[in-house]
């Protein structure tokens, strides 16, 4: 069976994750090795807590490299949620904590008279020429968002108060604000696609 | 804007899956896994599980169930019933739910809703709250409905927004299981309340309910008793609400 590698942050809602994987044929393996999650064939970040929590265990470990070296490099990976976060410059959620930056913006809390945090399914609107990504209905539970798609990147959108980034691609990389592992079957559609782009699985027909 | 979520409900008592009249003279409707795909197969947008059993009796919650049902399940998964601690959230989190509730533990130490939140995140903070009428409001019941928390409602949820839910699941213990609709009045006091997302529970038979929820304020409404017993699927309810102009999950 071929296998991806899951980062443990600390406390990501890895079993649904988990779970997700294995409906798709494909086992999960936990690492907090650099060199593993440097050149793993599939990397996942998952990411449920909070910003700076996260931060201090990826830098205490040496994953923060690991990570900025292999998304660098265009290395299958996939981000979910806090992970997505993570991949950016900064977070209002952790003042003056610096993120990977591989994402060259900062994200905000959702504006006071938005109800927060944003639960549930809504509508995601994929830019023309996404490969991974298409739209449909996902599901979402996040306080905090991305406004700005970074030059490189394709985006599908979504509006929650007002227009955000429900999740970027480039190649391989696929950094997602929503929750593939709890969308349901165009989740499971989304992670089909992001495992082919690995090598890991043959494209199901869409 | 997320679309009305349609939640049903699974109570579970020694793995099985049960249903009662305000929380009383429970019965077996069936087996978690089987109702999880089911309802999943429906187009369910999220599934809680409630161990009923778990606070009057004291005991621990039936994680195998839990891992059971995340097998199945590609939606969210809300995990409630006798949370204590955040060492009781975090194994049913590793077990496989995505939001924890808690209730009785929360009235008895309200900080333990601030301590869930620091290390889950407020998005992953359930507050459930079991509401009775009184002359005048509700005030929070506890231990499966048995006992008057000496708390009104109202502000019970102000207090728990404040110190870090992120979910309101809001129980009319007068309406759960009675098919009588849900109480309104009460949803629209919430609503009033708290800015957090509001999930309506007790009391609904079929569409016309649901709608009268979102317009009382709700963002997602919670049923158990019309999906076990069959009258309703998930479907046709969203067909129902639909045709009333509620935005839902196709």
């Amino acid at each position: 069976m071929s296998s991806v590698l899951l980062v443990p942050t600390g406390t990501a809602n890895l079993a649904s994750v988990g779970a997700a994987f294995a409906r798709q044929g494909v086992d999960v393996a936990l690492s907090l090795e650099p060199d593993a999650v440097e050149s793993a064939p599939a990397v996942v970040l998952p990411g449920v807590g909070h910003f700076a929590a996260a931060m201090r265990t990826l830098t205490e470990t040496g994953l923060d490299a690991a990570l900025r070296s292999r998304v660098a490099a265009g290395r299958p990976t996939l981000a979910i949620c806090l992970g997505f976060q993570l991949l950016c410059a900064t977070s209002e959620e952790a003042q003056g904590v610096p993120g990977l930056g591989l994402i060259p913006c900062g994200v905000e809390r959702f504006p006071k008279g938005v109800r927060t945090p944003h639960l549930g399914w809504t509508k995601v609107v994929a830019d023309d020429g996404c490969r991974l990504l298409s739209s449909g209905w996902a599901s979402f539970a996040h306080s905090y968002r991305l406004t700005t798609v970074p030059p490189g990147w394709r985006a599908a959108r979504a509006t929650h108060g007002a227009p955000f980034v429900a999740a970027l691609e480039r190649g391989p990389v696929l950094a997602c604000q929503l929750h593939p592992e709890l969308s349901g079957a165009w989740g499971a559609g989304l992670l089909s696609r992001w495992l082919a782009s690995a090598g890991l699985r043959r494209a199901e027909v869409a | 804007m997320p679309a009305l979520r349609i939640i049903p409900c699974l109570d579970i008592r020694d793995g099985r899956v049960v249903k009662g009249v305000r929380f009383q003279g429970l019965r077996d409707a069936g087996d978690p896994v089987e109702r999880a795909a089911a309802y999943v197969e429906q187009g369910a947008d999220e599934l809680v599980l409630l161990d009923v059993s778990a606070t009057p009796e004291g005991r621990g919650h039936g994680i195998a169930t839990v891992r059971a049902v995340r097998r199945v399940l590609s939606i969210p998964l809300t995990v409630g019933g006798g949370v204590r601690s955040v060492a009781d959230a975090g194994r049913l989190l590793e077990a496989g739910a995505d939001k924890v509730a808690v209730n009785t533990a929360a009235v008895a130490r309200p900080a333990l809703l601030a301590e869930l939140a620091e290390r889950f995140g407020t998005q992953c903070v359930v507050l459930a709250c079991d509401a009775r009428r009184t002359a005048e409001s509700w005030e929070v019941v506890v231990r499966s409905g048995t006992t008057s928390a000496g708390k009104d409602v109202l502000a019970w949820l102000a207090e728990a927004e404040a110190r870090g839910a992120g979910e309101v699941l809001l129980t009319s213990w007068d309406r759960d299981g009675t098919r009588a609709g849900y109480d309104l009045e009460l949803l629209v006091a919430a609503r009033a309340a708290t800015s957090l997302p509001l999930v309506a529970s007790g009391g609904a038979s079929h569409a016309e309910h649901l709608a009268g929820a979102v317009a009382s304020g709700a963002d997602a409404v919670l049923a158990a008793s019309i999906f076990h017993d069959g009258d309703s699927t998930v479907g046709s309810v969203k067909r129902a609400l639909l045709d009333q102009g509620v935005e839902v999950r196709p």
